[in-house]
């Protein structure tokens, strides 16, 4: 879909709160939409975003951006608070469709398939597009349920056996199987931070997606549990595609192969992780990579 | 240095403003310890004004007969029509031979409680062989007796003025020389129906035509009020409509409960033609009244679910109605339950509405089922304090601390429910 012209000016209405405060920071180079610096598209790609736009209302919160998420690998996204990364994130797998007032346009596709189609059912859209969130949230039950819930509702097991296997296979990759196997009934809740986002992790896992998106899953955490997190990352790279939200530079850098730099609703550019951080090709960019701003 | 001292916002000004900043803290401490004062003392004074009223009614007179169950009554008769009334007087003509005249002995036959004569009857259809034996009973004293027992007759004053009169007084004194009247627990309170004489009334039928109100007001206020909190939470769209209908519920709950009353009347009774006094059509009364309370709680206790659950049973593929049912509602119901507890609570208490529906009726049997004439518990105390006698004052308070009771029960069990079944993230 293209943009409209009415489009144009809402990016106009959303800038006016923040104008002041941005201009301080650098030049005002990114009202309006801009082109992508770097190359945004991959060989292999898993998942497909062309000409994204977003709004909540009348205000438009991302800006014709266009992306590529490859198979196995970890894609960061960063940029200061409120530039629509966490936004574009849940484009992914259609949170969005939660917010009433939230509106997408564009193409999204996942392996081919347009996932904002009217025919798509996000249900099963989101078995394979998995989501772990800020903070981390299991379900007020036991350790075992949290994991066999994805998979009970979508009915992936035949028995109880299949079920303790989808649960201890899901718990080792995500590294906790070690620290909770004597202890699978008691509640989630009741684990650290940590190890519920490991939990949460797990989860996700436990219903073979294909994409998992992280939405900064390790802001609540202190860094021994961060360590943690980021090598299971890099773990699961092998089998699944990575979509991580994080405002930690360094994080980026230590997990991810490719980086996209958001600002104010704009992709302003993507390229490998090593070239993002040691040679950005826009000011913006490395403005944001310095602590200019942000 | 000494200057600079001088100059520091810190001193002389300050430090008077900072003294009326501390003092106007004080006051206002003052102000709020003495207002729970204030409502402490009124607490109490209700609670000790009812207790005091109403503790006797716990507690009832009983006299000893000594009754010979004569042949000669019985002869001839059905055993629940035998002039059981003729043995009572008897006995008590035997204990008091030299009493003479009509007048005296009416007096004195008048001393024992009308309801004797039913439990006499009740022994003997129990046990036929007792017809021709003398048996000892103890059978309630009248009302009048009663009150002087515990102490509520005025001995001081003229005689024509007082229930009790100096004979009854001396016949009383008799049985006490003699140990053959006492007070004792008073069971009748607890299971009979409502009576025209206060030692024979109890609270038993009020109590079971509440409990039937209460199941039709919980079987229908709870399921309903809970699918449409979940409904306009989780499912309805934003709009005009559903914040209209929001409104109206909140406006729902602000209305006098005695409008519920004339509107059962009129569309329950009038034209449905549903029994009147029935518990049915108070439950279905009471269910209009406590719908918006259940519903508001509902909601709120829907609103309070993080939204995190909610995303991540979204997020690991579940619909949005396996999200509501699996997740969300087990964790809001401790709230609901706590909502709806307290809204039958208020059903308990509430009496306006009741009385537009009949449940105000006099009725002496215990309701059966839904379909039965019943009182309801704060209609029967309405009842009751607008009868004049003087035994019927404590019954009054005795039924009010029956109702606090089931009140304090209730609302005891919606805060034990929301300790207990409160999940700390």
């Amino acid at each position: 879909m293209k943009p409209t012209a009415g489009a144009d000016q809402d990016n106009n209405t959303e800038d006016t709160g923040t104008e002041p405060a941005r201009r301080k920071a650098g030049p005002d180079l990114y009202t309006e939409f801009q082109q992508i610096v770097g190359n945004p598209y991959v060989d292999n790609p898993r998942m497909v975003c062309r000409d994204v736009y977003v709004y909540y209302g009348e205000t438009c919160a991302i800006k014709k951006v266009s992306i590529d998420v490859a198979c196995n690998e970890v894609l960061a996204m960063i940029g200061p608070s409120g530039c629509g990364k966490s936004t574009f994130l849940r484009c992914l797998n259609r949170m969005n469709d939660t917010v009433s007032i939230c509106r997408v346009e564009g193409e999204i596709r996942l392996d081919g398939m347009d996932i904002y189609d009217p025919s798509v059912d996000v249900v099963p859209l989101r078995a394979k597009v998995g989501m772990v969130f800020q903070k981390p949230n299991p379900f007020p039950k036991s350790i075992y349920e949290n994991i066999s819930y994805g998979p009970k509702i979508h009915g992936l097991t035949k028995d109880k056996h299949e079920m303790d296997e989808i649960v201890e296979t899901s718990l080792i990759r995500a590294g906790l199987w070690e620290e909770v196997k004597d202890r699978l009934n008691e509640p989630g809740t009741g684990l650290s931070g940590g190890q519920q986002q490991r939990l949460c992790i797990a989860r996700a896992i436990a219903v073979s997606p294909e994409v998992i998106l992280m939405d900064e899953p390790c802001s609540a955490l202190d860094p021994i549990a961060t360590s943690k997190i980021e090598d299971l990352i890099a773990e699961l790279r092998t089998q699944y595609s990575i979509v991580i939200v994080t405002h930690a530079m360094q994080q980026a850098a230590r997990v991810s192969q490719r980086t996209a730099y958001f600002h104010l609703g704009n992709l302003v550019e993507v390229g490998d992780t090593d070239q993002i951080f040691t040679n950005p090709k826009h000011q913006l960019t490395e403005d944001y990579i310095t602590g200019r701003f942000g | 240095m000494d200057a600079q001292h001088k100059e520091s916002p810190f001193s002389g000004e300050f430090n008077k403003r900072l003294k009326q900043r501390y003092q106007a803290q004080q006051r206002f401490k003052l102000l709020g310890i003495s207002a729970i004062m204030f409502a402490l003392a009124f607490l109490a004074f209700l609670l000790i004004t009812i207790i005091s009223n109403g503790y006797s009614a716990f507690r009832q007179t009983y006299v000893e007969l000594t009754v010979n169950f004569e042949k000669s009554i019985f002869e001839g008769e059905d055993l629940a029509r035998a002039n059981y009334q003729a043995l009572i007087n008897r006995a008590l003509d035997e204990k008091f031979p030299d009493v003479e005249g009509r007048r005296a002995k009416r007096t004195l036959h008048g001393m024992i409680s009308t309801g004797a004569r039913y439990q006499l009857m009740d022994m003997v259809q129990d046990d036929p062989g007792l017809i021709g034996t003398t048996q000892t009973i103890w059978v309630p004293a009248d009302d009048d007796i009663d009150m002087f027992m515990k102490g509520y007759v005025d001995m001081s004053q003229p005689e024509s003025d007082r229930r009790i009169k100096d004979q009854q007084a001396q016949w009383i004194q008799t049985w006490i020389d003699n140990n053959m009247i006492k007070l004792r627990f008073n069971r009748t309170f607890f299971t009979s129906g409502d009576s025209r004489d206060p030692e024979l009334a109890g609270i038993w039928a009020a109590v079971k035509g509440s409990f039937y109100t209460l199941v039709i007001t919980l079987a229908l206020s709870f399921p309903m009020g809970v699918a449409a909190a979940i409904y306009l939470e989780e499912f309805a769209p934003v709009n005009r409509i559903t914040s209209l209908i929001e409104i109206n519920i909140n406006n729902l709950a602000a209305v006098p409960s005695i409008i519920f009353g004339l509107l059962g009347l009129a569309i329950f009774i009038n034209f449905w033609g549903i029994p009147r006094s029935t518990p049915l059509v108070g439950g279905l009364v009471l269910t209009l009244m406590t719908l918006p309370t259940i519903i508001i709680a509902a909601r709120a206790s829907l609103k309070s679910v993080p939204p995190s659950i909610r995303e991540a049973a979204l997020g690991v593929g579940a619909s949005k109605i396996q999200t509501v049912f699996h997740h969300v509602l087990p964790l809001a119901m401790p709230g609901m339950l706590t909502g709806t507890i307290i809204g039958m609570a208020q059903a308990l208490g509430e009496t306006a509405p009741l009385l537009m529906i009949g449940m105000v009726a006099f009725i002496v049997d215990i309701p059966g089922g839904f379909t039965d004439p019943a009182a309801a518990l704060p209609v029967q105390i309405y009842l009751w304090a607008d009868s004049p006698e003087r035994g019927f004052t404590e019954k009054t308070s005795a039924a009010i601390m029956v109702l606090l009771a089931f009140l304090v029960t209730m609302n005891a069990l919606a805060v034990y429910m929301r300790k207990k079944f409160e999940i700390t993230w």
